[in-house]
Order: C-alpha cells, then structure tokens, then sequence
C-alpha cells in the first residue's frame, strides 16, 4: 500500500479558556500520512508541539468510530469536514492535497460556549433530552414484546430517528444556531413507536422549551444541517417535531 | 438544570412565545400573502384585455363592503409576518456570537436568498408602501361607462409604466418577491408540518413554479406597457 506523504498549513482556533480571547494560529502539519484520520494527524501535530513544549491543540474525542459524537469541528467551514454523512474522526486526510491549507474551528453557537480551543461545552442537548426525551418504564417483569406490535416502516423511522449522536453539527452548520435537527430527531424517535405515546404531548412541549430557553436560533429550513449530519437525520424530523410541538400546545390543557 | 417543577411536571411555554410557533405564524400569515399576490397578479392581467375590464374590476373590488375586512386582514397578515420575522431573524442573528472565519461548501452551504430573507422582507415592505402611493392614493382620473362614473386607475398605470425608472425598480422589487416566494412557500408547509417523503421534491417543485408565475405575472404587465404599447 502506498503510503502519500503530505505538509499542510493549518489554521487553528486557539482559545485559552472560555472568557479568553481567541485568535486563529498557523500551525505546519509535516509528514501527514494520507491514510491518518483527521484526528490522528491532529495527534502527530499535538506531538511535535509537545517535543517543542508547546501547548497542544485542545479537541474532543472518544470513540473514534463515528458513534460518540465528540469529535466537533469545523473544518474550512464546514462541520465535520468536506464529506456527507463523515464525522471528523472517520474523515480521511488523503481528503486533502499536498500543500492545502485547512481552517479549524470549534462549533460556535452561544449555546455551545467553548471551553478551550475546539472544545466546546454541549450540555444543552443533555438539558434538552432531560426535559422529555425518555419513557418512563414501570418496575417488574417486561410485558411480552409481542404485545405491542410495531408496523415495519415505522419502527424503520424510528431507528433512522434513533441514530443521532447528539454531535451538535446540526447546531453548528445552522445559520441560525438552531437545534431543530437534534431536538426533532429526538422527539421523532419516541413519538413514532407506541411506547413513546403516554408522554408524546409533554415531550413536544418541554423539549421545545428547554431548546428555547437554551438560546438556539429558529429553524429556516435551509436543509444545511440535515446535509452536515453524520447519520444524515431527515430533515422530516423536523417537520414531525413542528407537527407534534403544534398538535400538543392545541391539546394542553 | 431542573425541568421538573415538584408536581412532576415538565416546565413548558406558550406556542406563541416558543420559535417554532412563532416560526408557524409567518408561515400562515406567509401563505396567506402568498394567496393574496396570486390573485392581486391574476386580477392585474386583465390590463392585457383593455381599460373597461380593468377599471370595473377595480370598481367591483372597491365597492364591495367586505374590502375593508379584506384590507385589515391583509394589513394584519402583512404587519404580523413582517414583525414576528423580523423578531425571530433578531434571535436567530445572536444565536451564534462568533462567526466563522470560512463559509460551508457543497451541500452543508445555505443559498444567498435563504441568508437574506430578512433583507427581501424590507426591500418588499419599501416597494409596497411606495406601491401603495403610487396607485391607491395616487392621482384620482374618472372614467364612465355606461352612466357609472369610477376611477380610471388604467389610465394611471399605463402613464406610470411609461417611467423608466418606476419600470426598473418594479421590475428589480418583483424579481426579489419571487426569490422570497420561491423559498417562503415550501418552507412555510415544512414549518406547518406538511412533509411527505413521497411528495416533497413536488411540495419545492410547487414553490418554486409558483414563484415563478406569480413573477412572470407582473412582470409581464409593465414590460407590456413600457415595449409593446408605449
Ligand atoms: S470520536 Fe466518536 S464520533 Fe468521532
């Protein structure tokens, strides 16, 4: 296997810490391997500025497989990188061409305050999924599953729905800062299966007003969101979470 | 944080101050204007027919006693979607704090009519007040036909689509309307909830050719005046 040497001039956002004022810093990545992630050239260059005793670039990751949804950046303006459906950890260097330079950004949202360089604090989504994002399941033995029957579309729906990872690039391609692809998928993933159904209306309605109250923009239904996700949500959540958020402030009593 | 207040509740907001209800209010109101461009463009046509129809098809619109409930809805729509809009653009602009030094690419890029919404929004309320100066309380000519004396608004219109510079403004403003309708209406149905996998490529295709006539529509009356029988 070949093995493409490369050099790149990277520009990267160095922020100290979250009051400090960022700025972005031209950083050489020598000798990148085409066949490195983009993480792990960020390694190779957080290890040369060890060797020089620098500090290193601070960036999120765990699983390194495209499930966590850690890995967030903004790569020349786009999150996650170039490529549809890629997270920044699945996205490959032989992506990039001898010699290119390549911008680094956190996401920025408001709601997403960065904490150090490409760090960012995303714990509005877990506020967001904490006011209505479960089922509540009684205690004792589980029911015979057969019992609640699930047409096959639906259920598909529901998986498709079910496979955000909660990265926030949906958050961070918006114009607007808005959370509407996270939040409807969400809201979709439960309201479609009939275990969702006791809380359909309370969900709808506290998701929304967590989103709300965590300063996200509005949607425009520009789709950029949809076309930055690593799962490739459908931008139908959206369209759900309108309708169920609409349905459930009819019914409230 | 805590979302459960003691009773067990989850702690919620009205549909009126939540964004996607306010976003679900300029899509209404969104297509009701829409409705109403429609019409007011397919009425205008009969300029092509002559200045009897014309004018008596005013007439008829300004005597009906349901024009003022008509005028106050549309003024109502219009106040409504322009504000609340205009709130949620407010909003949406100080989501974000930071910009990014690049622009996306490709798919993850918006278009330039999805980032000036706004921006059309004004040019298409400076173009209506004007719009409304120019001929609802513009220079009052009478015409009679048949003994009923009314305003003889043709005669205006063909004197005003004589002016060059009105005709390129009109022109500029309307083509901008389109860009507005083309996006406004199909997102208007996406924010209402109307999606349907199955049918949504025609839900945009819809907007878009709908844009396109009610457009090519007014257009096609000044650009008649100002060539053909000018
Ligand atoms: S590190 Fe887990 S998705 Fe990239």
């Amino acid at each position: 296997m070949s093995d493409k040497k490369m050099n790149l001039n990277l520009k990267v956002w160095r922020q100290a810490g979250p009051q400090a004022k960022g700025h972005f810093q031209e950083i050489q990545a020598t000798d990148v391997s085409e066949h490195m992630s983009f993480l792990e050239m960020l390694d190779v260059v957080n290890d040369n500025l060890v060797r020089k005793g620098e500090e290193t670039i601070e960036f999120d990751h765990d699983c390194r497989e495209g499930i966590c949804g850690s890995c967030a950046m903004v790569i020349n303006g786009n999150p996650h990188g170039p490529d549809r459906a890629t997270t920044t950890c699945q996205l490959h260097m032989r992506r990039f061409k001898d010699g290119e330079s390549i911008t680094i950004e956190p996401f920025r949202a408001k709601s997403f305050p960065i904490l150090k360089d490409l760090v960012t604090d995303r714990s509005a989504f877990d506020r967001i999924q904490k006011a209505g994002g479960y089922i509540s399941a009684n205690t004792g033995s589980a029911q015979d599953a057969n019992n609640i029957p699930v047409p096959k579309k639906k259920a598909d729906l529901a998986f498709a729905s079910a496979t955000c990872i909660g990265c926030g690039a949906c958050v961070a391609a918006c114009k607007n800062a808005s959370a509407a692809l996270f939040v409807s998928a969400k809201i979709s993933h439960l309201a479609l299966l009939p275990q969702g159904e006791a809380e359909r209306s309370e969900r709808a309605l506290g998701m929304v007003a967590q989103m709300d109250a965590e300063g996200f923009g509005a949607c425009t239904n520009t789709g950029a969101c949809s076309a930055s996700c690593p799962v490739e949500i459908s931008l139908e959540n959206i369209a759900r979470m309108n309708r169920e958020f609409m349905f459930a402030s009819l019914k409230k009593k | 944080m805590q979302n459960h207040s003691d009773n067990g509740s989850v702690k919620t907001t009205g549909w009126m101050s939540s964004t996607i209800g306010r976003k679900q209010l300029v899509g209404v109101t969104g297509l009701g204007l829409s409705g109403f461009v429609l019409t007011h463009m397919l009425g205008n046509m009969l300029i092509l027919v002559g200045p009897q129809a014309y004018n008596q098809y005013a007439h008829a619109l300004v005597t009906n006693p349901f024009i003022y409930i008509a005028e106050a809805g549309l003024i109502a729509m219009f106040l409504a979607h322009m504000f609340i809009a205009l709130r949620l653009s407010w909003s949406n602009w100080n989501a974000r704090d930071f910009k990014y030094a690049m622009r996306p690419s490709g798919a993850k890029r918006t278009t330039f009519t999805q980032r000036s919404l706004w921006a059309q929004g004004l040019l298409i309320l400076a173009f209506t007040i004007l719009h409304l100066i120019t001929f609802k309380y513009g220079p009052n000519y009478t015409a009679n036909y048949g003994g009923i004396e009314m305003r003889d608004l043709h005669k205006l219109v063909i004197e005003v689509f004589q002016e060059p510079v009105y005709v390129a403004w009109y022109i500029v403003a309307l083509i901008v309307l389109g860009f507005h309708l083309s996006h406004g209406v199909g997102s208007s149905l996406q924010t209402l909830g109307i999606h349907h996998i199955r049918y949504q490529r025609h839900f945009k295709t819809v907007s878009i050719v709908y844009a396109l006539i009610v457009t090519v529509g007014f257009l096609s009356q000044p650009i008649y005046v100002y060539f053909l029988r000018g």
